[in-house]
């Protein structure tokens, strides 16, 4: 199956939502409103699309905006296992709230805790949103956001290690 | 007072604590003891199986029949209590720091620490990640070994030196005899590795 | 679709699973790692009641080393190795995709000599990783000699690697265009006597291990996936396969020369932790047939540089005679500043622990403006959450071993 087949099957899904298409190399991407997100995402899987392979997040700094997309893909058809598919939002940097798709995709629920630590995005309703993989004082940065630099460390050192 | 065993025996009375001090004087020092105490600490070293990173692919190669490293008389055990050698394998995270220290203290003294890596050094490929720590913030290290990975030959080869260095410079009886290490200041965190756990 | 039971072909099974129930008398909380038997370097935090295990909640990232981060930083090329130290025992397969993802931005193929290169790389570094898996997973279940066999002749392969990239792990191999070296003219005669050895060595290793009725005792049964629980929770790899899920990202999208060369995807249908070690005794003798495939074919084929020709044409006077001295490509200095295109895109290759997806995002400078990795240990983790509940304490080691959990993998 190629990607415009599988556009015509989430457009056919899609049907009723509004919804922008941003397409990429090796995947397409349907970018529908906050409200319509758990909706839309439920709609795909009816459709076949039953796993999350990525939920990729990403900081545009520079538009004020997260884009948060959740790449998905099939494995008990095999057609649909060809392509990947992505069904997101955009929500503005001062208030990144989402609700939660763990109740359509039980895969999320691992990633939708990581991009909560990386990012601080709130995933509503979210059965256990705590902490992943970092310790409380490095997640208060949001280390992932563009706003947080790495400070660079120097490479001549005062005092070398001993040993 | 002497004499009273025969033979050179000795017994001490009096003061408990000076006597005891003598005592061990006189085992470490004069009958030699301390020569056996570093050889036979320098052919039991034995790292305790604490994975901190991807170094762990070679260290669990250098113990494969190919390398074999349990010929220097070092394989890694499960419990840090029967352990007395810590081999950091490559980046410490900051998660991770509080997990190596803490398994460091439980070890029984004399113990070493090896650092394996660059990572170990001073970060290597991840210099200027915001998540690492370098183990020498943690814990007093003995040898290290470049290389990113390092060879599992290095790694037999850092053995062979840590065996040199505790049999030439005496490090585990001096340690037994003072109760610290003699040639190294014991390495205290300056921060709480643990503080993120213990918030 | 026939399925598979332990090595033989047959049409239907019945398999009992084991009944989830929770209870909630005295419960204790245990807490098992970063400091364990095995290798791992992670915590798992399992309440148990008795011997059985209620909740079970892993506690990753003790090795986040913040590569998506690092990898902002850092030009395009210099993140080949960065990525590698995910899994560098099994570092062609995880790189490769990231590769695959730059050569899609920039809209070129490398030539067919680099695919089959890769592929060849990407096979032995399988085996490898395999027989890593299989080693750890001795060490869980306490069957030390699997290490011990399992690491000896995982040398064999390391050495097949070395031979052909120069690093015993990190290759650092696949680049934008193509592949760093040719291999040497030794190379097939050894590729052929390995792959010789290995067949002869695995029925050995199914005799001591796979049949060894201890070792059946302590996998069957243990971490049962259902086929549609599987699909729920997304795992991947051989965990998805050994659970009836015919899914294998050389299949659904072939990369490199997969779609040239003829392997078959083993698939079971128990979902146990059995079964997941029989995927990958299979596996490894499909990456066998397709190592003497491509062998076979770069043979044939006449040598020439393994770089799309884009890159090749712009390469100094002196990289062209050392290529044509000893078959070697030096890596060419504009890729140091390689710029790409402003685009976004997306490849995903197999691992030998299943899939891994790179969302890759240029904003036409020298380095990335996001790098996105789902690595196959990561999506893993979900099954200690929502399997290992139910089963004993001490079958965690089982499923761990089994799902081949790779931390800094998981991490990343």
């Amino acid at each position: 199956m190629s990607l415009d087949q599988a556009r015509r099957i989430v457009e056919e899904a899609l049907s009723g939502i509004e919804y922008r298409v941003d397409e990429g190399k090796g995947f397409i991407e349907f970018i529908v409103a906050k409200e319509n997100l758990v909706e839309a995402a439920s709609r795909l899987k009816k459709a076949g699309f039953d796993h999350v392979k990525s939920l990729t997040v990403v900081d545009y700094k520079a538009e004020d905006k997260f884009k948060i997309v959740y790449h998905a893909s099939s494995y008990l058809n095999e057609d649909l296992a060809k392509v990947i598919v992505g069904i997101g939002t955009e929500v503005p940097r001062s208030n990144p709230k989402v609700p939660t798709l763990v109740y359509v995709w039980r895969s999320v629920e691992f990633q939708e805790r990581e991009v909560f630590e990386f990012f601080g995005i709130e995933f509503e309703d979210h059965p256990d949103l705590r902490l992943l993989l970092l310790a409380p004082q490095v997640a208060e940065k949001k280390p992932l956001r563009k706003d947080f630099i790495v400070k660079e460390e120097p490479i001549i050192r005062t005092k070398p290690p001993t040993g | 007072m002497e004499g009273n065993g025969g033979n050179g025996g000795r017994v001490y009375v009096g003061n408990l604590d000076k006597s005891a001090k003598r005592a061990k004087q006189l085992v470490m020092g004069k009958l030699r003891m301390g020569k056996a105490v570093d050889w036979a600490t320098a052919f039991s070293l034995w790292p305790v199986h604490l994975t901190t990173s991807c170094c762990g692919c070679e260290f669990a190669a250098t113990w494969s029949p190919r390398f074999d490293a349990e010929q220097h008389g070092a394989l890694p055990w499960v419990g840090a209590r029967q352990t007395n050698m810590i081999l950091i394998e490559g980046t410490v995270t900051k998660k991770m720091a509080c997990a190596v220290r803490v398994t460091w203290e439980q070890m029984p003294s004399p113990k070493f620490a090896i650092a394996m890596g660059a990572c170990a050094i001073d970060g290597g490929i991840f210099y200027n990640s915001y998540n690492i720590v370098r183990p020498w913030e943690i814990i007093p290290v003995d040898v290290y070994i470049p290389g990113c990975p390092p060879r599992p030959e290095a790694v037999a080869r850092a053995i062979i030196e840590l065996q040199r260095k505790i049999r030439k410079q005496r490090v585990a009886s001096k340690w037994i005899e003072e109760g610290w290490r003699p040639d190294r200041e014991y390495v205290k965190p300056k921060e709480d590795p643990c503080s993120w756990w213990r918030g | 679709m026939s399925v598979w039971v332990y090595g033989e072909q047959k049409s239907e099974l019945g398999l009992e699973g084991t009944i989830t129930r929770k209870l909630e008398e005295d419960l204790y909380e245990v807490f098992i790692g970063p400091q364990h038997p095995g290798s791992g370097h992670m915590r798992i935090i399992v309440r148990i009641d008795g011997d059985i295990i209620v909740e079970a909640d892993p506690d990753m990232g003790y090795v986040h080393r913040t590569m998506e981060k690092l990898s902002e930083g850092r030009e395009w090329i210099k993140n080949v190795p960065l990525f590698e130290r995910m899994a560098i025992h099994d570092a062609c397969n995880v790189t490769v995709s990231y590769v695959m993802a730059l050569e899609r931005i920039l809209g070129i193929e490398p030539p067919p000599r680099a695919k089959y290169l890769r592929t060849l790389l990407c096979e032995i570094n399988r085996i490898a990783a395999h027989l890593y898996g299989f080693g750890i997973f001795g060490v869980f279940i306490g069957h030390s000699t699997m290490y011990m066999w399992s690491f000896a002749d995982r040398e064999v392969m390391v050495e097949l690697a070395e031979k052909l990239t120069g690093a015993r792990l990190t290759h650092s191999y696949p680049i934008p265009g193509g592949a760093r070296r040719d291999m040497p003219q030794d190379f097939p005669q050894a590729a052929r006597k390995a792959v010789r050895y290995f067949r002869r060595r695995l029925d050995e290793y199914r005799k001591i291990f796979l049949d060894n009725p201890v070792t059946r005792k302590r996998l069957e049964g243990v971490g049962i996936i259902p086929k549609k629980i599987a699909a729920e929770l997304g795992v991947v790899g051989p965990v998805a396969r050994a659970s009836g899920i015919k899914y294998d990202a050389r299949l659904a999208e072939p990369y490199d020369a997969y779609d040239e060369v003829e392997f078959e995807v083993p698939v079971y249908e128990e979902g146990d932790a059995l079964a997941r070690a029989w995927v990958k005794f299979e596996e490894i003798k499909q990456s066998l047939r397709i190592i003497e495939q491509a062998v076979d074919w770069l043979e044939k084929h006449p040598r020439e540089a393994p770089i799309h020709e884009r890159f090749w044409a712009k390469a100094p006077p002196l990289w062209k005679k050392v290529f044509e001295a000893e078959g070697r490509v030096k890596l060419l200095p504009l890729m140091a500043n390689l710029k790409l295109p402003p685009g976004r895109a997306m490849a995903r290759s197999e691992t030998a622990r299943g899939e891994i997806v790179y969302y890759v995002e240029s904003d036409g400078k020298t380095t990335p403006y996001r790098v996105r990795i789902v690595s196959p240990s990561a999506r893993n983790a979900i099954v200690f959450k929502y399997i290992a509940p139910g089963y004993k304490v001490m079958d965690l080691p089982t499923i761990y071993g089994s799902i081949d959990y790779f931390p800094p993998e998981a991490d990343r």
